[in-house]
């Protein structure tokens, strides 16, 4: 019988495994957004399976607006990324150190 | 049957999560990617949840990335230099991640639920006589009407902003300017000259 626990289990370790793309891969700045859209589905896994397993709409409707926000982040994220290549001929974000900050 | 088709989506989910991080060739990370966000849906629809699940496929598949396979293939990057030096990073991040898998592991086996909910067994479906899409609709549009308006507001500033950063505009070419067109009076171009015998005329 497949439970609530399953799907927690499976958005953990896809969560974990964002986390970890985007220190193995932190010069690559489109791997690091992909590794961003990835810990955002496990949170929206997380939320429908809450959503199904109580009985409530409300946890679907909050993963649509997740969804909402991550395709204007992937947006911006690659717009950013394409003025940064126009800039410096590469996408190597460890060296973005223009403003000092 | 049930339990079957969630280990084979689960499976699949997390094995293109891990070739999305691992892989190579950006492009083959597009694709695992693709390949994620399909075995995601199947996992919504095990859940009930038909209108997210085809939603995911639209948007995430159909816009998102596609978006991500146009930037990759758009732009002449050097993908071989990205991935010097990228194994030094792997025993911070192999720490941090194990820390948070420990952490979220804890919580999640630790977890009740608090006084007066009740965790069912089977599947919930929408209210008799209504479809997911029905339900999901119910809510949107009524309760929660304002922040549906602000995520599309949201989406509104996603766009203006993508526009605004990579618009560029070109120097050295030639372009009609409708605005200083319709903006010529006669009386500031045209002017009566007097031009004396055998001169020339100073414009």
């Amino acid at each position: 019988m497949i439970g609530l626990t399953h799907y927690l289990a499976v958005s953990a370790a896809l969560f974990v495994m964002g986390v970890f793309g985007i220190f193995l891969n932190r010069r690559n700045i489109i791997i690091i957004l992909m590794a961003l859209e990835l810990i955002l589905l496990s949170v929206n896994i997380n939320l429908v399976a809450f959503s199904a397993f109580l009985h409530q709409v409300h946890g679907q409707i909050f993963a649509m607006f997740v969804l909402t926000v991550a395709a204007g982040e992937a947006a911006i994220g690659l717009a950013i990324l394409v003025i940064y290549f126009r800039n410096r001929g590469t996408v190597a974000v460890d060296q973005a150190d223009l403003m000092k900050g | 049957m049930a339990a079957f088709a969630f280990y084979l989506f689960a499976g699949l989910l997390l094995t293109s999560g891990l070739m999305v991080i691992t892989a190579k060739n950006p492009v083959h990370s597009v694709l695992w990617l693709i390949l994620a966000f399909f075995n995601a849906a199947g996992l919504f629809i095990l859940l009930g949840a038909e209108f997210l699940a085809m939603l995911l496929v639209i948007v995430y598949v159909g816009a998102v990335a596609v978006l991500f396979l146009f930037v990759v293939m758009m732009l002449d990057i050097d993908f071989r230099a990205l991935q010097r030096g990228a194994l030094q990073n792997l025993p911070l991040g192999l720490a941090v991640s194990g820390v948070i898998l420990a952490e979220v592991l804890l919580v999640a086996s630790g977890w009740t639920a608090g006084q007066g909910v009740i965790v069912h067994e089977a599947l919930a479906g929408p209210p008799p006589g209504m479809s997911n899409t029905q339900w999901i609709g119910s809510q949107l549009y009524t309760r929660y009407f304002f922040v549906f308006s602000m995520s599309g507001l949201i989406l509104l500033a996603a766009m203006v902003g993508a526009i605004v950063l990579t618009h560029r505009r070109r120097v050295g070419i030639k372009k009609q300017s409708i605005a200083a067109q319709n903006a010529r009076t006669p009386a500031a171009t045209l002017g009566v000259g007097k031009a004396g015998l055998g001169q020339g005329v100073e414009l």
